[in-house]
């Protein structure tokens, strides 16, 4: 037995590293000063093949795994969270559904560009009245003729909005079932629909350089034939993209808690205080060996989920394994920027320095793609605890 | 079109750079290696030439064990083969017994229609050995390009020296390239799992009808007679400014020949 990721998985680590270090770290304080979304940037990661890590060769992409999405992830995150989320997003809600229930139709004619990194996608889901209650939707679709005409509005939609965004994969209500409940469908709305709208971008506590907008749909008609996967299977449809798209923000976490820890170091080195570096002292050292216990224990619980869900373990299994995952790597990385703020002493206080960025970036990390409670909820159900 | 890109594994500058205490020579073990930045650019061209003429491209290196570790990135990056040179014997080679290894090495690849490398090595830096190579081989050589196109047996090439020149000349031909020829790929995830299957072939010197006495520390016509390690970075020099700090500045980067 063995903990270790895999030679190939290291080596790709590496490369990853690189090119984050010299294309990205460079320039993430700016974009996150400017709001810019760095469009150039996620096309190089295109050309990295970092959306197509998990999609068939077919459509462009590597054939790979989970774990090597979550390396990579780990990897981006480790210099700029947002750009981290800016790849969780396009493949897990982007390119996840449309490859899962897509027709071959649908995927010829959006994965290419997905998967190339020359387009992205999004998941609408959440709605001012509802994100993880996904049968709480109100946007209607309702099918004239061959059209479905959508009215309603989406919120946080990351992705939704770049120069680039080719689509909005949105959840709607599409009529009523036998039992008098919500039927809810997946609906592929391209770019530039008229009725669609993409308003203007949120003034967020962090994640400045990834992309997120409102949308609102009125009267907006997209073919009947844009229909992703079952009609009134829209909600376990996406129940199913879920738990990949958990251990994918694990990983982007371990990312967070990893440049906490170097950047912690690194500090405790240099700066003096009292005539010896800070990391002399027990109440600064020892915050900081807190903090290597909590990227270890937090990429353990990461890959692991990745690897059930790449050895193709019961779904129930990687389900739990990607709850406790993403609990326990999110909740870290708060704590591991709060830390890393307190060795910075007032420095970290200053845009100066990267750990106030990261300290901004984090708290997003135990809310997004089901908050902690959520995951507490998960948990204790699969303890057999009938938990509401 | 067959296009062989020399490629060489040098010690990361970014990490510490030590030298062998009995005879000098690079220490090319015991650090952290990687293909010299300025054939990452060589190997660059060669993949765009090579993409638009369906050509094939081979990456050839000379160097212990560990330099193949500079043609797996090449084939990562989407080089079609590898040769390694690989001989205790050249341990300590100059330039000149460089050059004669890797002419023989190109001509036993036979029917190569361009060269490519960088136009020095981030360690050595000498920039002598395409040219050298050219020599031996009978190609014509263009160093220190920024532009290139190949069209049929024509290769037309910009070289940024002194003057900025545009000049032609005939297949087989020697381009060693600058950093301003084009943008290195990084490697794809495809690309390294891709690289895993490729060919790398290891050649030593008796396949190349290379003689152990002709290269080697002892054949070599230059000898390295001591190394200092570079001192230490000082603690900078503060200027208070009382009114003159300008002056003070201005006196200081003169003393220096800053200005």
């Amino acid at each position: 037995m063995t903990f270790e990721l895999s030679a190939d998985h290291e080596e790709f680590r590496k490369v990853v590293r690189e090119f984050a270090e010299a294309e990205i770290a460079p320039h993430a304080a700016r974009w996150d000063r400017e709001h810019h979304f760095p469009v150039d940037v996620v096309r190089a990661m295109g050309g990295l093949g970092l959306f197509g890590l998990t999609a068939p060769e077919a459509y462009g992409g590597a054939g790979g795994d989970l774990t090597s999405l979550c390396v990579a992830i780990e990897e981006i995150g480790r210099v700029d969270q947002s750009l981290g989320i800016t790849l969780e997003a396009a493949v897990g809600l982007g390119i996840n559904p449309i490859l899962t229930y897509g027709t071959d139709e649908q995927k010829q004619r959006w994965l290419p560009d997905l998967v190339a990194g020359r387009a992205l996608a999004a998941f609408g889901l959440t709605e001012p009245g509802s994100g993880s209650d996904a049968g709480a939707t109100k946007t209607r679709a309702t099918l004239d003729g061959d059209e479905w005409v959508i009215d309603g509005s989406k919120q946080f939609i990351t992705n939704s909005g770049t120069e680039i965004t080719s689509c909005v994969t949105i959840t709607a209500r599409t009529g009523t079932d036998a039992r008098g409940k919500p039927e809810i469908s997946t609906i592929i709305v391209p770019s530039g629909t008229p009725g669609f709208t993409v308003e203007p971008a949120y003034d967020k506590l962090g994640w400045h350089a990834s992309d997120t907008h409102p949308l609102s749909f009125s009267g907006a008609r997209v073919p009947a034939d844009h229909l992703l996967g079952t009609r009134g299977q829209g909600f376990a449809q996406f129940l199913a993209t879920l738990d990949e798209g958990r251990i994918a923000i694990a990983a982007l976490a371990v990312g967070c808690i990893q440049a906490m820890l170097e950047a912690s170091v690194s500090y405790a080195n240099e700066r003096t205080a009292f005539g010896v570096p800070i990391g002399n002292k027990q109440g600064v050292a020892f915050q900081i060996a807190d903090l290597q216990v909590m990227v270890e224990s937090a990429r353990l619980l990461t890959y692991k989920a990745a690897a059930m869900r790449d050895a193709g373990k019961p779904r129930d299994a990687v389900k739990q394994a990607a709850a406790r995952a993403k609990l326990h790597a999110t909740e870290n990385a708060v704590t591991a920027t709060r830390i890393a703020t307190q060795v910075h002493g007032g420095y970290g206080f200053m845009e100066e320095y990267p750990v106030a960025r990261f300290y901004r970036d984090a708290k997003i990390l135990e809310i997004g793609e089901g908050t902690s409670e959520v995951q507490r909820m998960l948990i204790a159900r699969g303890l057999g605890l009938s938990v509401e | 079109m067959k296009i062989v890109v020399l490629v060489k594994h040098v010690p990361d500058a970014a990490a510490d750079r030590t030298f062998h205490e009995a005879d000098h020579t690079t220490d090319r073990v015991g650090v952290d290696g990687i293909l010299s930045e300025l054939d990452e650019y060589a190997v660059e061209e060669a993949l765009k030439l090579a993409g638009s003429e369906s050509g094939e491209v081979i990456a050839l290196t000379m160097g212990p064990e560990g330099s193949a570790d500079a043609i797996k990135r090449a084939l990562q990056m989407g080089a079609d083969s590898g040769v390694h040179v690989v001989d205790d014997a050249l341990h300590g080679s100059d330039a000149l017994a460089t050059s004669h290894v890797l002419a023989e090495a190109i001509g036993k690849i036979g029917e190569v229609d361009l060269v490519l490398t960088g136009m020095a090595s981030t360690d050595g830096g000498m920039s002598v050995v395409p040219a050298m190579l050219a020599e031996r081989l009978g190609f014509a050589h263009i160093g220190f390009v920024g532009e290139m196109s190949v069209d049929g047996g024509t290769v037309r090439a910009r070289r940024d020296s002194d003057v900025t020149e545009t000049v032609e000349a005939a297949t087989p031909a020697i381009v060693s390239v600058t950093d301003q020829i084009n943008e290195p790929r990084y490697p794809s995830f495809k690309g390294i799992m891709a690289a895993k299957k490729k060919p790398v072939e290891s050649w030593s010197l008796a396949d190349l009808g290379v003689a152990a006495e002709q290269v080697g520390l002892d054949a070599a016509w230059s000898q390295v007679q001591s190394v200092t390690k570079r001192p230490e970075r000082t603690q900078g020099e503060v200027v208070t400014d009382d009114g003159d700090g300008g002056i003070k500045l201005a006196e200081f980067l003169a003393s220096r020949k800053f200005i």
